[in-house]
């Protein structure tokens, strides 16, 4: 099956050479004009080395006010796909490494894609409700936007998210290890809204929804969750949704697996079963060791992750460090999360940055005096229902080793003397 | 009489307006929006098929007719027999669920033959997506359930027999039992 396919870490991408070129030529145009070309002209240059950028930058004119925004040069966070089979097929993961606080900037939001990302021109897109409704519909994107819509921070995280790490400690960082989890304000129309207005009929149980890719992405949702909370979604972080994460149109399931939140949303059918798709019989369905497989896995179990320090960072000395980290529960609020800096033998808690919302990322904080010795460093969460989040060690007890899916086990990074961070199992 | 004129066209107003607001076909009543689809476009869209096979078109297959199909338009990356492992493999694995090692695949795991026709209908081949005529889709499916050793070369998979071909691993899935997992001792708050 695709998902048990781990290949290398594929090399990462480098920024486009020719697009530090062309910046670098713009910034020392912008210098000549006004006379004070301090930057070298650009035939100066070693090629293909970037423009520097001014010594002060209060001396030279800066640049040009741009239409769409882009952020710094010098930035250079990616996501970056671990595995996949093509360049269309597979995930691509976000630097957690690289965040600050708890939105994640969309062009950074993970995505899982199985037939590429469609090109949709939003005119003519449609949304198709049907089946055990009393009124079948179809809307545009324009009549989903005049429609009573509301914006929610919510993550999504996929059911594969740390699948690279049942049986040793995988991939070097957490970026690797973690980074099929964000988190976005996403906006839209709810669900219950719309199949409130079809009129589902006596004995509709489940829905079916339906991507526009070139896979048809389909999963069936039980009813309660669809009259719940679901959002049909077409913001994201103030904007349009990004094409990856399902341009124009798309469900947000909030807490579910990522999978079930079907991008490029063009048909929910109503219907009195689950429809036993690829996606919920092949895939995303978790084997145990007697043989039997789990179906219909839905809820994210609370999770966390600490960002920093984590995996291939280096530390350059002894002294002070805040540790920090993500955490969230698929059943709700974060309420605690405990650091240890010692492989689990104590605990103290961390302190929870405000706002601290249902079914999002929580930024957690934790002050740290590294000694210099080697140290490892963990978190747990424990969530609204008092679940606290497990060790691997419990989980494979129960799960075995073949499950895939569901890894929310404490993750645990050694620091070494050096001030090396390592992926480890303890 | 001219007193209650106004309150005539005021009323007239009113019953315009609200006809333009709602027009005839829209089918969000609240809102007075969206359309209602044709019968077409429900039978052009709606390409699910459920375990029992509602919805699957006229049409049929054999898997020596796959054989064929397959070779051409999904060799390439699966192999001949469905064994080239970096696509995932398609054939063999039965028995090996419960081992450490398990191989997962159409004939050891997947428990509806109708998922089968329904992902190839739709996705397959990867890259030209949808393009199988569905009595090509009924003959590549048929292909792989003789793969597995589930279906006879000259076995006819239709609509009819398609929802009735028994998967070895049928009955192998069982629903969500998690919270799975003991609590640790609490720690005290600190």
């Amino acid at each position: 099956m695709d998902h048990l396919a781990l290949d290398p870490e594929l090399p990462s991408r480098k920024p486009s050479r020719r697009r530090f070129m062309k910046s670098g030529v713009a910034f020392g145009a912008a210098a000549l004009v006004v006379g004070a070309a301090r930057p070298a002209p650009a035939d100066a240059q070693s090629p293909g080395e970037p423009m520097p950028a001014p010594d002060d930058p209060s001396k030279v004119l800066g640049g040009p006010r741009r239409p769409y925004g882009e952020r710094s040069r010098f930035e250079t966070a990616i996501r970056k796909a671990f595995r996949g089979k093509t360049d269309e097929v597979g995930p691509i993961m976000t630097p957690l490494q690289d965040l600050h606080g708890i939105i994640t900037p969309s062009a950074l939001h993970f995505n899982v894609n199985r037939g590429g990302v469609p090109d949709i021109e939003p005119r003519k897109h449609r949304l198709l409700i049907h089946g055990m409704v009393d009124r079948p519909v179809i809307l545009t994107i324009d009549d989903i936007k005049r429609l009573p819509s509301v914006s929610r921070i919510l993550f999504i995280e996929c059911a594969g998210n740390t699948s690279s790490e049942w049986r040793a400690a995988a991939l070097k960082t957490v970026q690797g290890t973690h980074g099929l989890t964000s988190c976005s304000e996403w906006s839209g129309v709810p669900l219950s809204l719309l199949l409130r207005e079809a009129g589902v009929q006596k004995g509709a149980t489940w829905i079916v929804a339906e991507g526009a890719d070139a896979t048809g992405n389909e999963r069936s949702i039980p009813m309660a969750k669809a009259m719940d909370d679901i959002l049909v979604a077409y913001g994201q972080n103030g904007e349009a949704l990004r094409p990856e994460n399902g341009y124009p149109l798309r469900l947000v399931v909030p807490g579910w697996e990522g999978n079930v939140n079907v991008k490029w949303l063009r048909r929910v059918t109503v219907v009195d079963r689950p429809y036993m798709t690829r996606m919920e019989t092949a895939a995303h369905t978790s084997l145990m060791p007697d043989g039997k497989a789990r179906q219909f896995l839905f809820v994210m179990e609370a999770k966390s992750v600490i960002t920093f320090p984590s995996g291939d960072q280096r530390l350059s000395g002894p002294g002070f460090y805040e540790v920090t980290g993500l955490a969230w529960s698929g059943r709700g609020l974060v309420r605690r999360v405990e650091v240890s800096t010692d492989a689990g033998k104590t605990w103290r808690d961390a302190a929870l940055q405000e706002p601290v919302l249902r079914l999002a990322h929580t930024r957690f904080r934790f002050p740290w005096r590294w000694d210099g010795r080697e140290a490892v460093l963990q978190s747990r969460c424990t969530d609204e229902t008092g679940y606290v989040q497990p060790a691997l060690a419990d989980l494979v007890k129960v799960r075995g080793l073949n499950s895939i899916y569901f890894n929310n086990a404490i993750q645990s990074w050694r620091v070494a003397a050096d001030g090396s961070v390592h992926n480890v199992h303890v | 009489m001219s007193m209650c004129r106004p309150v005539v066209v005021a009323g007239l107003v009113a019953l315009v307006s609200v006809a333009t607001a709602l027009p005839s076909h829209a089918q969000l009543p609240t809102y007075g929006l969206g359309r209602a689809p044709t019968g077409k476009e429900i039978k052009d869209w709606d390409v699910t098929i459920p375990s029992d096979g509602r919805g699957l078109p006229p049409g049929s297959g054999t898997a020596a007719l796959g054989k064929t199909i397959f070779s051409a338009r999904c060799a390439s990356c699966h192999g001949e027999s469905g064994d080239d492992a970096k696509y995932g493999r398609l054939a063999g694995g039965q028995g090996t669920l419960t081992t450490d090692k398990p191989l997962l695949t159409v004939g050891s795991f997947w428990p509806y033959a109708t998922t089968l026709w329904s992902y190839i209908n739709r996705a397959q081949p990867l890259d030209d997506p949808g393009s199988l005529p569905p009595d090509q889709v009924y003959a590549v499916t048929a292909y792989l359930l003789y793969l597995n050793g589930i279906v006879g070369e000259h076995d006819v998979i239709d609509a009819r027999t398609l929802p009735q071909v028994k998967m070895p691993n049928r009955s192998g899935f069982v629903p969500d039992p998690r919270p799975d997992v003991e609590k640790p001792p609490k720690t005290k708050k600190r």
